[in-house]
């Protein structure tokens, strides 16, 4: 449903809430903009769809003022502007509420919303500022408790704040980049009521995204941005479709469709029992956390980011220690044994950290590669690495899994994200896992990417690998998944069978409400 | 017998030297930058005071003067480490080594001097005559412990209710979401490691013109600045924390010294009694107190969340994807 309200055209008297007109921007190596045009017209949600990559945070972070463009000229109202720094662009009207919250976890949320205001001058009158946040909240209905620290708060909560940190300097125009990645399905529904709250009191809107269905939804027009360039400018959005979209943003025809075979499970390969762990900062992160996989079936888990998940996996593949239950792989207790033990047992990592934790980016990808097995012959005799059959070992599958990359010996910070992933699934899958702990295995990856990884997985289920999925897109929990498993605040909310799944019972899961089949051990 | 009100009335004198350096720390590292080069910096402030001193006589002006040389030598912290984004550990040693250095050479044949004017002592009226905390806390002070009581919560409500205490805290914990509310990362860091430097320079100067006047090379701090950077973390970053701190290590340090003099302690004889090997170790104690302090800081910092501000130690970059 796209709100179809009768919009200013270029040829009216009323002039563009915002016209960027031929954008360029250079990175080293990189056009992330090239020739850009984009408008916004007063009181409309335009949405800018684009692959991660595709330049539109580029394009956002110089309306905000963050980057100077390299050629272009910008005008807002019909006026020309320069901004030199994010302050200019707020001065302007135009606020940016960023994909990664910039909000001082430490502060308050009345303190967070004043941050970098001239005004008070000297002393803070902290009650009175409270009342007045209090009063903008009533405004728009964005409620949030004005005293808590951010580091207190849901992340839908802390859009509020960003939302509401750019009401209160009265900005008019709102640049939401990416505001639903992160939120429950309920949530994005309580944030489109606010965008279309803000809108029909005049405000415009630039919505980012690369969720198909939410454009749709929310936005009047649509403009694509593909490799820099713009592919479409400023569709309607009532006459676009999905397919057309995904084309354009990608630049081919996109199948929707992984082709799941069925499979008849096995005997239970990965039973947490009971786990209770703390999180970095010394605080429950998972509290008496069950869950069961078979060989050959993916057992899904849907959270928002922060309740338990990366927890669970570390938990499992032994880089954090819980404080109480078991963790039994084929049989065997290894709680708190060192991840070696893990390995030992064939458990494949697809950690969500590619380069951190997934690879070591100043080692080349046959190094990389290479980094599970080198204790073992034919790799090294335990002390002397082999380095003619790592060379022909990491070709091998670099060929086989279709990594992207000028050699073997070239450095594994040098890959882009897919071509890393790939290069982690080659080591993790080649190796023959019983086990696989996958984390956000497609996330930031390009639709072909995607693809890839998600096919992979499927094979490795078809081989009769036991696989847990922490994913945070639901599609893909929905897609891959024969179970999905609820995960809030370190608490199991439930057990789903995909078939019977749907978006709102998910939503409520994650949200906190148990739903369908509780725990069992 | 060991005079427990002149041990603490002298505690406190040195204690402001320790709370000077301290808060001059916290300042700089709320807002990110970490400047281990506090020695070096009280070292330059106390030989340029004395060294002002005993040319034109005008302590007062020393002190101005040491404020100065030590705030110039953080601003070189400051373009390396924040300008230049190198290392702030490396980058602060450095510092310390070119503050000691400095002194050292600029300072010769200060200790041969003779009489110079020091700062003044000043016993305040009425608040003296309060039994106990009067001859500890207002007889017989250099005006410097005077303005250490107004500094510590002078500070606090700076960082805590002010605006530009907002900011501080901003940048210190999330710069880029200072940044993207117009606040200027860099200028507020070079002014809060300059701010950091001023105070320092204020510790040496404070020193050598009257805590324990003189010129005596690097002893004259004899690594009190060291003790300064542990108390920032075992305050929290916190000033009312650094000066319980800052204090009770001044008395420490002077209880120390007295236990050498009697000859009897509660009744024994005194194992301390002139040996100056014992000497030695009763001196080292402050420093090993200091890391245990340390230990337990953390610990509890841990259990409590409060930590060292989230971007300590780390350069700016805009743009820089970081999270």
């Amino acid at each position: 449903m796209s709100a179809s309200a009768p919009l200013p055209d270029s040829a009216s008297s009323i002039p563009y809430a915002v016209e960027m007109r031929g954008i360029v921007k250079r990175f080293p190596g990189v056009l992330a903009n090239d020739h850009v045009d984009f408008d916004l017209r007063p009181g409309e949600v335009h949405a800018l769809l684009g692959e991660n990559g595709a330049g539109k945070s580029t394009l956002m972070n110089i309306l905000s003022g963050l980057y100077r463009p390299d050629a272009g000229l910008i005008r807002v109202n019909g006026r020309p502007v320069h901004f030199n720094s994010p302050r200019d662009a707020i001065a302007a009207g135009l606020g940016m509420v960023h994909q990664h919250f910039m909000l001082v976890p430490t502060q308050t949320v009345t303190e967070n919303i004043i941050l970098g205001l001239s005004e008070p001058r000297f002393f803070l009158p902290l009650d009175q500022l409270d009342q007045r946040v209090l009063a903008l909240q009533e405004q728009y209905g964005l409620r949030v408790d004005p005293k808590a620290r951010i580091w207190q708060l849901s992340v839908g909560e802390q859009q509020r704040v960003e939302i509401l940190k750019m009401l209160y300097r009265g900005a008019n125009v709102l640049i939401m980049d990416e505001p639903t990645a992160v939120l429950t399905p309920q949530e994005v529904e309580e944030l489109f009521h606010t965008l279309r709250a803000m809108v029909a009191r005049g405000h415009s809107v630039i919505f980012i995204s690369h969720k198909l269905d939410e454009v749709l939804k929310i936005s009047n027009r649509i403009t694509v941005l593909r490799q820099g360039r713009v592919a479409a400018s400023g569709i309607p959005a009532h006459e676009a479709t999905k397919a057309q979209l995904a084309q354009l943003m990608v630049g081919r025809e996109v199948v929707f469709t992984v082709r799941k075979k069925p499979v008849q499970p096995g005997e239970v390969v990965l039973s947490v029992e009971d786990v209770c762990a703390e999180n970095d900062r010394g605080l429950p992160a998972l509290r008496h956390f069950s869950i069961q996989v078979r060989a050959g079936e993916i057992v899904g888990i849907a959270g928002v980011a922060g309740n338990g998940q990366s927890e669970l996996a570390q938990v499992i593949t032994g880089l954090r220690r819980c404080s109480c239950g078991r963790v039994v792989i084929a049989g065997e207790d290894i709680a708190n044994r060192p991840p070696r033990a893990a390995i030992e047992r064939h458990v494949a990592h697809i950690p969500e950290d590619r380069h951190g934790v997934g690879s070591s980016p100043g080692l080349s990808l046959a190094e990389n590669l290479i980094m599970k097995s080198h204790r073992r012959p034919p790799i090294s005799n335990g002390w002397v690495l082999n380095l003619p059959m790592i060379r022909r070992q990491a070709a091998q599958l670099k060929d086989e899994y279709n990594i992207i990359a000028p050699s073997v010996e070239v450095q594994a910070r040098l890959l882009s994200g897919g071509n890393l992933q790939k290069a982690i699934l080659a080591r993790e899958i080649s190796a023959g896992p019983r086990l696989i702990i996958a984390v956000q295995p497609t996330r930031g990856l390009d639709v072909g990417a995607i693809e890839t990884v998600q096919n992979l997985l499927l094979k490795e289920r078809e081989h009769g690998a036991a696989i847990l999925l922490i994913s945070e897109e639901l599609e893909e929990l929905l897609t891959l998944s024969d179970r999905i498993v609820g995960m809030y605040e370190g608490r199991h909310m439930g057990e789903l069978n995909a078939e019977e799944a749907t978006l709102a019972a998910i939503g409520l899961m994650m949200a906190g409400t148990p739903q369908g089949k509780p725990a069992t051990r | 017998m060991i005079d427990w009100i002149a041990i603490l009335q002298a505690g406190i004198a040195s204690g402001t030297v320790l709370l000077f350096a301290a808060i001059g720390e916290i300042m700089a590292e709320r807002s990110g930058v970490m400047n281990l080069g506090v020695e070096g910096m009280m070292l330059i402030g106390a030989m340029t005071a004395y060294r002002t001193a005993v040319t034109i006589d005008q302590p007062w002006v020393g002190l101005l003067f040491a404020m100065l040389a030590a705030g110039i030598l953080s601003l070189l912290h400051a373009v390396v480490s924040i300008h230049f984004q190198a290392d702030q550990v490396v980058s602060g040693l450095a510092i310390n080594f070119v503050g000691i250095g400095l002194s050292m050479v600029l300072g010769e044949g200060l200790s041969k001097a003779g009489a110079v004017s020091l700062l003044p002592t000043i016993t305040v009226p009425l608040l003296s005559q309060i039994p106990v905390l009067g001859p500890i806390l207002f007889t017989n002070h250099n005006p410097m412990t005077y303005l250490g009581y107004a500094l510590t919560p002078a500070a606090w409500f700076y960082i805590h209710r002010t605006r530009p205490g907002l900011h501080l805290r901003a940048v210190g914990e999330h710069p880029a979401a200072a940044d993207a509310m117009g606040i200027n990362v860099y200028r507020l860091r070079y002014g809060y490691v300059f701010a950091g430097g001023v105070l320092a320079g204020l510790a040496g100067g404070t020193i050598s013109l009257a805590v324990s006047p003189g010129w005596f090379s690097e002893l004259t701090t004899s690594g009190q600045g060291w003790i300064a950077i542990g108390l920032v973390i075992f305050a929290q970053w916190n000033p009312w924390r650094a000066a319980a701190g800052a204090y009770m290590f001044g008395a420490l340090r002077r209880l120390i010294l007295d236990l050498q003099g009697p000859q009897t302690l509660l009744g024994f004889a005194n194992p301390f009694f002139y040996t100056p090997r014992l000497g030695f170790f009763l001196q080292m104690l402050p420093y090993a107190l200091v890391i245990l302090i340390l230990f337990i800081g953390s610990r509890e910092a841990m259990k409590k969340r409060v930590g060292a501000p989230a971007a300590l130690g780390v350069p700016y970059i805009r743009g820089e994807r970081g999270t």
